[in-house]
């Protein structure tokens, strides 16, 4: 046999994987780069062109226009950058609040879906996929047109108890006034919590070492409740409350919710509970039924187990996808621009865009702000996730 | 011998434990707790479902061609509808052209139907489906714009209502998918740089609302493009919502592929096919077929967000009705205007939906668990 026989016949280079590789790269990035610098030179030269000076001056100069709903002190004079603060509070605002009212209203029919009662079950699902198929945008505009700008004049309010009143401006509520003694309140309030923590702590050693149970939750919410309570009665009362009322052709004090801000949380809630509803349909569902006998064989009653057992594993299952859902929930937050509530993308990516033409500088921070509430969340989440996280053997 | 013992015959069980009235007892009165959620669940129906046929049926205003004819009745005026119904479904494309949009939708119908009939040969199928993706849309572009064999050319800009809808939902859907199964490839891929890319560019898209992505093409893609260039808004649209859903989709093909195991690619490379190869042939159809209820989602998610196009001015379904119930000479009839929308989105999503889940069972071919 001869050598060249069996040394192995090398491959040409360019099908070397290797080689093949780092060509491949090499082509996508400068494609990308290439690509990167064509944009780069078109916008130097359009904005040249159109003569619009870039980089964030424009933050500092006043606004001159006026904000429908405000959570910081805020005016005409006031500069962009105020208004970016205060959009940014305002998408903040209606995000957590829907979050807090979809996981509410997602929690019980997602429950409510798994119902032994037919008919419960039934108008669970009905409300599922009622509300999953119709678009966003769409249940705003119904809240938003067709329900709250169809509501009666302000001298023709819909009378809440003589204390809240709806009407096309919106839902008046009675605003608290705290008078001087109300931080004792706070104060009860601050020690109760940390009383509360602490007996949790005591009593979970104590079942450890003894096994000996204490009835921690209920202990705590008479804590929590009864302190603060006690302290308001001892120090007089110190609350008032500041009922709306009709002078002129509007309702003056109290707080003021505007339909805007009414139909984006309202839609924003309801469609995300349908979502959330699924996500805790199967969360559920995935815990096996043999947890389920074991607990009850081991003789705990049907509370305990469902708070125990069930809910713990369940809450594994559930805690990804209802992240997901929250990030959704944040973004299309957005879509307050198609009916003017004041927030992120319609006053800083929409007013201030206009008035300044500053098309680039006001995307770029916009979509920063998403991206970084994006992370943010997700970050927290992850953290949770793992804290919770199955520890395999 | 005594004689062998003879059992009487089973008694029937209780009445109250079978038929209508065991049905009752266990699914709607099996406890305390239960009778009242029963109760409080008919006390809701009752209280919402008489209002709402009374508005929609029995109250409302069927015949007539004006408002006035709505004003003697207090229920649903479903005239709105009628008399808007050419609009919400071409938008303002000519009215001496609509026969294109008709021819369009029946050659799709035409082309599509084989596909999902079981008799139709298995061999023709995959001719036919390539077909449609690559023959069909040219001749629908031509048709809808017109401008060249005589037909009289049609602007984007009147384009509208449910057309322009479907439009965008389908070149969305077809641009979207392949485009995410490059970007999954792309993540999963072992090259540094590649991958990088493609992580960068699905957390961009995946990072920021379809509101911002949308008014970035309106805004600022002419800055990006050279002076005097410019796009069609219904293309700068069809590339937003392309990219987008793009991006989603790809995270959803991606948990298809991590779902496959390993020994499937070490398999594919034994047998010695390359990269493409054993990805379109071995692993692609196993991973997809996994993620068909992703993949469906993606897709009534896209077919929802088209609705989002009303922000930089398209007329869309959702806008020309909403376009419709601002009409001074038809004001107040919103509430008709939203429903009628509302229910055709329902019936493709939930249509889409449903679809999926047949397809599903159809395609698994393993074992059920």
């Amino acid at each position: 046999m001869t050598e060249s026989a069996l040394t192995p016949i090398k491959p040409p280079f360019w099908n070397n994987p290797r080689t093949r590789a780092i060509a491949f790269q090499v082509i996508a990035l400068i494609v990308t780069v290439a690509v990167g610098l064509y944009i780069f030179d078109n916008t130097q030269h359009n904005l040249r062109r159109l003569g619009i000076a870039s980089g964030f001056g424009f933050l500092s100069s006043p606004s001159g226009f006026d904000i429908l709903q405000s959570l910081i002190p805020y005016s005409a004079t006031s500069s962009y950058g105020r208004v970016f603060w205060v959009a940014l509070l305002n998408t903040l605002l209606v995000s957590a609040l829907g979050i807090v009212l979809a996981t509410l209203i997602g929690f019980v029919i997602g429950i409510a879906r798994l119902s032994k009662n037919w008919l419960i079950s039934r108008l669970a699902l009905l409300y599922i996929e009622i509300f999953r198929n119709i678009p966003l945008l769409l249940q705003i505009f119904f809240w938003y047109f067709a329900v709250l700008r169809a509501m009666p004049a302000p001298r023709q309010s819909l009378n809440l108890g003589d204390a809240a009143f709806l009407n096309i401006r919106g839902l008046y509520l009675p605003a608290p006034q705290f008078q001087p003694g109300f931080s004792w309140v706070l104060a009860a309030l601050g020690v109760a919590i940390a009383l509360a923590w602490g007996l949790a702590r005591w009593a979970r050693r104590r079942q450890m070492a003894t096994g000996q149970q204490f009835p921690t939750l209920s202990a705590s919410l008479a804590l929590l409740a009864g302190l603060p309570v006690l302290t308001y009665w001892l120090v007089g009362s110190p609350l008032a409350w500041e009922y709306p009322e009709l002078q002129g052709f509007n309702f003056r004090g109290g707080w003021v919710v505007v339909p805007e801000m009414a139909s984006l949380l309202l839609a924003l809630s309801i469609y995300t509970a349908a979502f959330i509803a699924e996500i805790v349909r199967a969360g559920i569902q995935a815990v096996s039924h043999g947890q389920t006998e074991a607990s009850l064989s081991l003789g705990l009653d049907p509370g305990q187990t469902l708070r125990l057992i069930i809910l713990p594993q369940a809450l594994r299952v559930i805690i990804p996808p209802l992240t997901n859902q929250y990030l959704n929930l944040t973004k299309n937050s957005s879509l307050a621009a198609a009916i003017g509530y004041p927030d992120l993308v319609s006053s800083f990516a929409g007013t201030v865009l206009n008035q300044t033409g500053q098309a680039i500088e006001c995307i770029a921070i916009t979509m920063a702000v998403y991206l970084t509430i994006s992370l943010l969340i997700s970050l927290l989440m992850n953290w949770y996730n793992r804290r919770v996280a199955l520890v395999e053997r | 011998m005594a004689d062998p013992h003879v059992p009487h015959p089973d008694l029937p069980p209780p009445a109250s434990a079978i038929g209508a009235l065991g049905w009752l007892r266990r699914n709607l009165f099996s406890s305390p707790f239960n009778v009242a959620l029963t109760v409080l669940a008919l006390y809701l129906l009752l209280t919402l479902i008489p209002p709402l046929l009374r508005w929609a049926l029995l109250d409302a205003t069927w015949s007539g061609d004006n408002r006035e004819a709505c004003a003697a009745n207090r229920g649903a005026c479903w005239i709105f509808i009628r008399v808007h119904l050419d609009q919400f479904l071409y938008g303002f494309y000519p009215e001496a052209q609509r026969w294109r949009i008709n021819t369009v939708v029946l050659l799709l119908l035409l082309g599509a139907a084989p596909l999902f009939i079981r008799t139709v040969p298995a061999k023709l199928k995959p001719r036919l489906g390539l077909g449609l993706l690559l023959v069909y849309p040219i001749i629908a572009i031509v048709l809808l714009k017109g401008g060249v064999f005589g037909l009289v050319a049609v602007d984007t800009s009147s384009w509208g209502g449910l057309l322009l809808t479907l439009v965008i939902a389908g070149v969305g859907m077809t641009a979207a998918l392949p485009l995410g199964v490059l970007l999954a490839l792309g993540r999963r891929s072992d090259m540094p740089a590649i991958q990088t890319l493609c992580v960068t560019f699905i957390e961009f898209w995946r990072g920021v609302p379809l509101i911002t992505v949308l008014f970035m093409s309106s805004v600022m893609l002419p800055l990006f493009l050279p002076a005097g260039m410019n796009f069609d808004k219904l293309l700068r649209a069809l590339i937003g919502v392309s990219l987008f859903q793009a991006a989603y989709m790809a995270e959803v093909v991606r948990g298809g592929l991590q779902a496959i195991p390993k020994g499937q690619f070490e398999a594919a490379a034994a047998l010695g096919l390359g990269y493409w190869k054993s990805m379109l042939l071995i692993v692609l159809p196993q991973a997809l077929k996994l993620v068909i209820p992703g993949i469906v989602n993606t897709f009534i998610a896209l077919f929802k967000d088209t609705s989002l196009v009303l922000i930089i001015g398209l007329f869309d379904l959702m806008n020309i009705v909403h376009n419709a119930t601002t009409n001074p000479e038809w004001l107040g009839f919103s509430t008709e205007g939203y429903v009628f929308a509302a229910a055709v989105y329902w019936l493709f999503c939930f249509g889409i939906s449903r679809y999926s889940q047949n397809l599903e069972k159809r395609l698994h071919t393993g074992h059920k668990h």
